[in-house]
């Protein structure tokens, strides 16, 4: 759908702006994201595991492990729908849900589905305190 | 970038500042949460069954506070969809707590259609690039405005 192709464009635009501060906080795995992998590893036994901390495009100090991206492939999504594979790894990941981790965007797919598209998507922009930082270099 | 798509996008950051001039009346009905300070399981019940179309957000239809409750926010408009409740849970921490517990989704924004959960911002996205939302809102009888862009778009 044409629009759909639209909307995806734009936040993945709007992303790369919000991003591009963030970028001196890459590279450095801290100990929720390092968490997160290891307990969604051992619940899913996903094929592909790739997470983002996006904490630098929100209004939070350097270094924070508040926002993350994650796309899991793994079989054990075979016939569940999306509601039922998010929860599946929101359950994985209650503790950090419940504590550190204030924003967490997922793309939950099938090795199948990650074939047609493998890639991890880039979030909106944070529209909240970060709004005067938004959009300087 | 193609000169549709900046256009596009300029209008995309024009809607997230509010509704082009009036405000007043802009997308979605700022519902609010004053009556009653609405956070336990029936209260949230009645809430949710309300209305056909129930979104809990950070901020407001006309100026959402977060880059996934405003994605929420634009796809509804893209599919014309304007009668909808909308629920700020910042300006309400037992609403912004209640939900989570109700729904039993960690985040917010978080959608509801016939009083049914439906999910967050990534899913309501995946229902809109599948054609999902679409089957979806019909059920409700709801008529998304991106059948009628496909018309005239198939009949130019």
């Amino acid at each position: 759908m044409l629009s759909g192709q639209l909307v995806g464009r734009l936040f993945s635009m709007a992303g790369r702006v919000c991003l591009s501060r963030s970028s001196a906080g890459l590279g450095t795995i801290g100990p929720v994201e390092a968490a997160i992998r290891t307990k969604l590893e051992q619940a899913l036994n996903p094929e592909v595991l790739e997470l983002r901390n996006e904490s630098g495009g929100h209004a939070v100090p350097p270094g924070s492990e508040t926002h993350f991206r994650v796309a899991v492939v793994s079989s054990r999504f075979e016939g569940l729908s999306p509601l039922q594979r998010h929860r599946l790894v929101h359950a994985a990941l209650s503790e950090e849900l419940a504590g550190p981790v204030h924003a967490l965007a997922i793309q939950a797919r099938t090795p199948a589905q990650w074939q047609e598209n493998p890639q991890l998507d880039i979030s909106p922009p944070c529209l909240g305190g970060s709004k005067k930082t938004r959009g300087t270099p | 970038m193609s000169g549709s798509l900046s256009r596009a996008a300029a209008t995309l950051l024009r809607w997230g500042r509010g509704a082009g001039g009036g405000g007043l009346r802009g997308p979605g009905r700022a519902a609010g949460s004053g009556g009653g300070g609405g956070g336990s399981a029936e209260q949230l019940d009645a809430l949710v069954k309300k209305d056909k179309v129930v979104v809990f957000l950070k901020g407001t239809p006309e100026q959402p506070q977060c880059g996934f409750s405003n994605a929420v926010v634009q796809i509804l408009r893209l599919h014309g969809v304007r009668d909808y409740a909308a629920y700020n849970v910042l300006d309400d921490p037992q609403l912004r707590q209640g939900i989570k517990d109700y729904s039993n989704w960690p985040t917010i924004p978080q959608v509801y259609l016939n009083g049914e959960f439906v999910g967050g911002c990534d899913i309501l996205l995946q229902m809109h690039q599948n054609g999902d939302l679409v089957e979806e809102l019909k059920k409700l009888g709801i008529r998304s405005a991106l059948l009628d862009e496909k018309k005239d778009q198939d009949s130019k």
